[in-house]
């Protein structure tokens, strides 16, 4: 197929293939959007639970003595707060308060791992690198030595305790360890992107298909399924959790899109801080803001957000949502306008759907801890 | 993907059975396959008119939104009520129970211009 020119396979794609996915080009890999059907495997997540393959997005070493003043400088959370082991969820920005990416920074013994979206592992690389300190710090690109493998949903933990002998009951949302498994020493983290429990699990490629399988067999008897990203943008949709390129980027600020929680202003410096403090002094003007339609249709990216009638804003993120099966988005709508409960309208190819502004996340069960 | 013989079909991924001035409508295998999950469709009315080639309505689906073009000119005579209570079976069933709708045609010499399966079967290869 000539649409697998010049893309990169994940070590599960022979995977994908056998088992029929969909598969479609995303960021530079070719990546499984629905093996059977979105809905189906949005809710079987939903339920029970899923595995996916990540392995598209981008793994970071950062090591060294200055590698701690480093990554604090370059990202809006604050990372002195981690202990070892420990997990936290960031952005990392340009001097104007812009965002360069959003990601999850672990803190190992020996150094930090930055896990970026996939879409932007060259931009941040070269923008770490751009500010790397003349002694100190060593930053590495592990991105395609690394298989990203996710198992999730409300028995996530029983079928990787299948897996490992690790007592999973004892991590807590947001920190990582190292287990063996299969006679290797992986590195994984209980964290996600779809509302539920679930790990992530980081492999060596060779070995990860042997994972996969590992996982499928686990969980049979939970009815687990493999989950494409068709369901993975819905699930996190649901959670109202951002997708860079939609309803974050470089002309966006944390502040604006709802994730003012990952930054510490009143920590030490980073790239940003200036413009972000001076923007939380002055009152951000537009708001990312999650709505729901009142009608039936279905919000898709750009769609234009009305009130009274007048544009106010666009959708950057739309679908029908599999759990609530209504229609979903979340767009940025002047400050004024931003309240819940806020009357809008959403124009879905010339028809005026009216919406409402609802309070964050659309899914409220979710069973992450 | 399945092509049945006893259909004609578009280039728009609709197939027509055409009986004594009668045409029952739907889309293929292959669009419902690239459509993914069809969440809803907006059809017309009973009693409203249609035109060969021109769009009379949307699917709506998880990733995706979709014209439909009308494959023959005449008069809505019946909706398949299934398709408003579950629009999943047109994903499941798109040449049985996933049937969109019936026209009344006003030439029913369309019906035999449309693509011959062989004709279509080769329009989709070509495509993917």
């Amino acid at each position: 197929m000539s649409i697998e020119a010049g893309l990169r396979k994940t070590p599960f794609y022979d995977i994908h293939i056998k088992l029929g996915a969909k598969m479609v080009p995303f960021a530079g890999f070719i990546m499984p959007l629905q093996y059977r059907s979105i809905i189906e495997e949005h809710r079987r997540v939903r339920t029970s639970v899923g595995i996916f393959d990540l392995t598209h997005m981008g793994e970071f070493e950062i090591s060294g003595p200055e590698s701690l003043d480093f990554v604090q400088k370059m990202t809006t959370n604050d990372v002195k707060r981690l202990e070892v082991m420990q997990i936290q969820y960031t952005t990392m920005c340009y001097e104007d308060g812009g965002i360069v990416d959003d990601f999850l920074v672990y803190r190992l013994q020996d150094k930090y791992v930055l896990v970026v979206n996939a879409a932007n592992i060259e931009k941040d690389f070269s923008h770490l690198q751009d500010h790397l300190p003349r002694r100190g710090v060593e930053l590495k690109d592990s991105s395609y030595e690394t298989a990203l493998l996710a198992i999730q949903g409300p028995r996530a933990e029983e079928v990787f305790a299948r897996m490992t002998e690790y007592d999973l009951s004892t991590l807590p949302f947001y920190w990582s360890a190292y287990a063996e498994l299969c006679g290797e020493r992986i590195l994984f983290s209980r964290t996600g992107y779809t509302g539920e429990d679930g790990f992530e699990l980081y492999l060596p490629n060779g070995l990860a298909p042997k994972f996969w399988e590992k996982a499928m067999e686990a969980g049979r008897e939970f009815g687990v399924e493999p989950i494409g990203l068709g369901a993975r943008d819905s699930l996190r949709l649901e959670m109202k959790y951002a997708l860079y390129g939609n309803d974050i980027d470089r002309t966006t600020t944390p502040l604006e899109a709802g994730l003012g929680w990952i930054v510490k202003l009143d920590t030490a410096d980073f790239f940003g801080k200036e413009a972000l403090l001076k923007q939380k002094r002055e009152g951000i003007s537009r708001k990312l803001v999650a709505f729901q339609l009142k009608e039936r249709g279905i919000p898709r990216q750009h769609c234009r957000i009305l009130r009274d009638g007048k544009q106010i804003g666009e959708v950057t993120s739309g679908m029908f949502s599999p759990s609530l099966e209504i229609g979903i988005g979340l767009g940025y709508v002047p400050a004024e306008f931003s309240k819940i409960g806020e009357s809008l309208e959403i124009d879905i190819r010339g028809k005026k759907v009216p919406a409402e502004i609802v309070k964050p996340p659309f899914w409220k069960k979710g069973s992450h801890k | 993907m399945n092509v049945p013989e006893e259909f004609k079909y578009t280039k728009e991924h609709e197939w027509l059975k055409a009986e004594e001035g009668l045409a029952t409508i739907g889309i293929t295998d292959y669009a419902q396959s690239e459509l993914g999950d069809i969440v809803f469709v907006e059809l017309p009315q009973v009693g409203d008119a249609v035109s060969q080639g021109e769009p009379f309505g949307t699917i709506e689906a998880v990733k995706t939104v979709a014209d439909l073009f009308s494959p023959v000119s005449g008069e809505v005579s019946e909706l398949n009520p299934k398709i408003e209570e579950d629009p999943a079976v047109m994903n499941k069933d798109p040449y049985g129970e996933g049937w969109m709708m019936k026209i009344k045609m006003s030439e029913a010499s369309q019906a035999d211009s449309l693509l011959s399966p062989t004709d279509y079967r080769a329009l989709i290869e070509k495509t993917e």
